[in-house]
């Protein structure tokens, strides 16, 4: 059994999936219950992976017995296991948090149906991770994408359905360009296992086949983690999605590809290859990064909308991830590896906290925000935790990321991305100054009044959003300090795994 | 020259590739754009097929439980992946005809540039 869980991990949230539908037959209530506790064995499974990797090292599982590279290899090392956790708790905290959210935000007699999708979604994001096959990679991305855009469309307004239809062709695109990228790949060396690739590969480093090959790969991955260019999609798509989804895909669906691209770039791939390429990739890479972390700070100052505004925010960290990526040594790799864990939290809490906003006041534009900080105390103190850390201040995450890629930058002298870093980090705190002075500082639209004119007996009722709404998102925050003050705990699983990649 | 011509398969699925990027990009009517990303798609399916092909070679199957003699194979592997490519290009098409359905049923069009208009006025 316990040496079965990297299998159990992907086949069990994907047989619910398809069971959903028919338990929601039974009762509407009841698909929750099942989402729930799928998401949560997935959670627990991959603790006990966790503990399996840090006491023995890289688990290596192969799907029926047969031997890789002929056999499928799910192979779990110290980087997959980072994302893992990230991913499976963030999907568990977006099924509790569905609960209320969905009830306003999709119509009854969908509900078992979003559930199912939604498992598939965790099946797809899950399986990416832990596979050690490429073409798996490629089948479970396809999974992930096919489920995303049916999440997205579901939203209420009928815009979410163009903004689905448009993430369905540029996902497709980038997809069939990954496989294209695999194909040359395997052309070249006959094998399609990870650990195999890496072996076989470096003797054709120098073949424009194999260049050919990073190029596809590259560029698929990049389209789907939304690199500045390639990020039209995005803003839309989680403008109009369904809060939860709003939340669980920027905090997964992102990470995934980025997580996959790391793979791609340091184990298929190798330091060497970019070493003897003929355009310096590094370069190209560090260009896309730079211009990522300004457009999308300098987008996210002209929103609006504050979904639409967390969306071109996350353009600009996505940015950060790519840069720590393109830095190519250690303390590079561990920046975006936090980075990437922080993102997951900062951002998931954001996106909780605006979905507990639209459950109160049906809402989303930032003028709409003033006076929350009465209504609802504690939801916005949550939004206030993971501002502070998206801006960088000291004792939350997001300082720690941006320590790592400084000094990282410095460390092979480019010492001119640290004011890069710094000024996006300013353009941060703007855009969330907007918003937190709305919330604390200004009375609520229409009451302004009512603050100068009565006396202060009239305080405004507190509405805070319902407690399974809160405490999932309280939670999240809370995490975005824990992380912050005891960042050794997340900073030396990366450093492991920045080791290895880097080797 | 001949030896350019004679890898005739490559050149088609570059052009299919082309043809319907082009048509994604350039369609705004989103059953073409549909149809375009199936024709993108196909290029690769002919990529995959065409690699694993040998000359001479035949379908992979063991004759006389492998005892004699055997003739020259195909690598049956990429068809193999590409059975489960062919799965996929179907679930994205029926997934994006379902949301061009329920994009008519909203708009009353599935015209791109008008969808967008749209968009515009009643926002």
């Amino acid at each position: 059994m316990i040496k079965h869980l990297p299998a159990l991990l992907i086949v069990i949230p994907l047989l619910v999936a398809i069971i959903t539908p028919l338990i929601g037959r039974i009762n509407r209530a009841l698909s929750w219950y099942t989402a729930t506790i799928t998401t949560f064995i997935s959670f627990v499974i991959s603790l006990s992976l966790l503990k399996t990797v840090l006491e023995q090292g890289r688990i290596s599982y192969w799907m029926s017995g047969w031997e890789p590279p002929w056999g499928i290899e799910y192979a779990i090392d110290y980087l997959n296991i980072f994302v893992l956790i990230i991913i499976s708790f963030m999907a568990f905290v977006g099924a509790i948090y569905s609960k209320k959210n969905i009830d306003i935000e999709i119509d009854e007699e969908k509900k078992p149906f979003f559930y199912s999708v939604y498992l598939l979604f965790v099946t797809g994001i899950m399986g990416m991770t832990v596979t050690g096959d490429i073409f798996n990679i490629y089948v479970f991305l396809e999974i992930t994408s096919l489920s995303s855009y049916a999440l997205i469309a579901l939203g209420k307004k009928r815009q979410a359905l163009l903004a689905g239809f448009n993430y369905l062709i540029m996902g497709s695109i980038g997809a069939t360009f990954f496989l294209l990228g695999i194909g040359y790949l395997y052309l070249m060396t006959g094998t399609l296992n990870i650990a195999d690739l890496a072996v076989r590969l470096p003797e054709f480093y120098h073949t424009k086949a194999i260049f050919t090959a990073f190029t596809f790969l590259a560029v698929g991955l990049l389209m789907k983690l939304a690199v500045f260019p390639l990020h039209f999609w995005m803003p839309n798509a989680y403008a109009f999605a369904p809060s939860t989804i709003s939340a669980v895909m920027a905090a997964t669906g992102t990470k995934v590809a980025a997580y996959v691209l790391i793979r791609v770039m340091f184990t298929v791939f190798s330091l060497e290859f970019y070493a003897q390429a003929p355009f310096n990739i590094q370069y190209i890479l560090l260009v896309l990064a730079v211009a990522a972390i300004l457009a999308g700070s300098i987008m996210a100052l002209a929103q609006t909308d504050i979904k639409k505004m967390l969306a071109y925010s996350s353009v600009g960290q996505i940015g950060y991830i790519l840069l720590g990526i393109t830095l190519m040594n250690t303390n590079g790799m561990i920046g975006s590896l936090i980075h990437l864990l922080n993102h997951a939290l900062m951002k998931g809490t954001l996106f909780l906290v605006v979905g507990a906003v639209v459950y109160r006041t049906g809402l989303t534009s930032i003028e709409n925000f003033r006076g929350l900080g009465k209504k609802m105390p504690f939801t916005m103190a949550a939004f206030t935790i993971a501002a502070l850390s998206m801006t960088g201040v000291p004792l939350t995450v997001g300082f720690v990321s941006k320590w790592y890629l400084s000094v990282a930058s410095i460390e092979i002298g480019m010492w001119w991305l640290v004011p890069i870093i710094l000024l996006s980090s300013l353009l941060t705190a703007i855009y969330f100054w907007r918003i937190i002075d709305n919330v604390w500082f200004k009375p609520a639209l229409g009451e302004e009044g009512l603050e100068h004119g009565h006396d202060n007996h009239r305080k405004p009722k507190s509405n805070d959003a319902p407690a399974s709404m809160l405490i999932p998102t309280f939670t999240v925050a809370m995490l975005c300090l824990v992380f912050g003050v005891f960042a050794y705990g997340p900073v030396s699983l990366a450093e492991k795994a920045a080791m290895i990649l880097l080797k | 020259m001949i030896e350019i011509l004679a890898k005739y398969n490559y050149w088609i699925v570059i052009i299919l590739l082309c043809t319907g990027l082009y048509g994604i990009m350039a369609k705004q009517n989103l059953i073409k754009k549909i149809i375009a990303l199936n024709v993108f798609q196909t290029s690769v399916l002919l990529f995959y097929v065409s690699m694993s092909k040998i000359e001479g070679g035949t379908a992979p199957i063991l004759l006389n439980h492998g005892h004699g003699v055997q003739p020259l194979f195909d690598n049956p592997l990429p068809q193999v992946l590409m059975l489960t490519a062919i799965v996929v290009g179907i679930s994205t098409t029926a997934v994006a005809l379902s949301i061009v359905m329920l994009i008519y049923r909203q708009y009353g069009t599935i015209e791109e540039d008008q969808i967008l208009e749209l968009n515009k006025h009643n926002d």
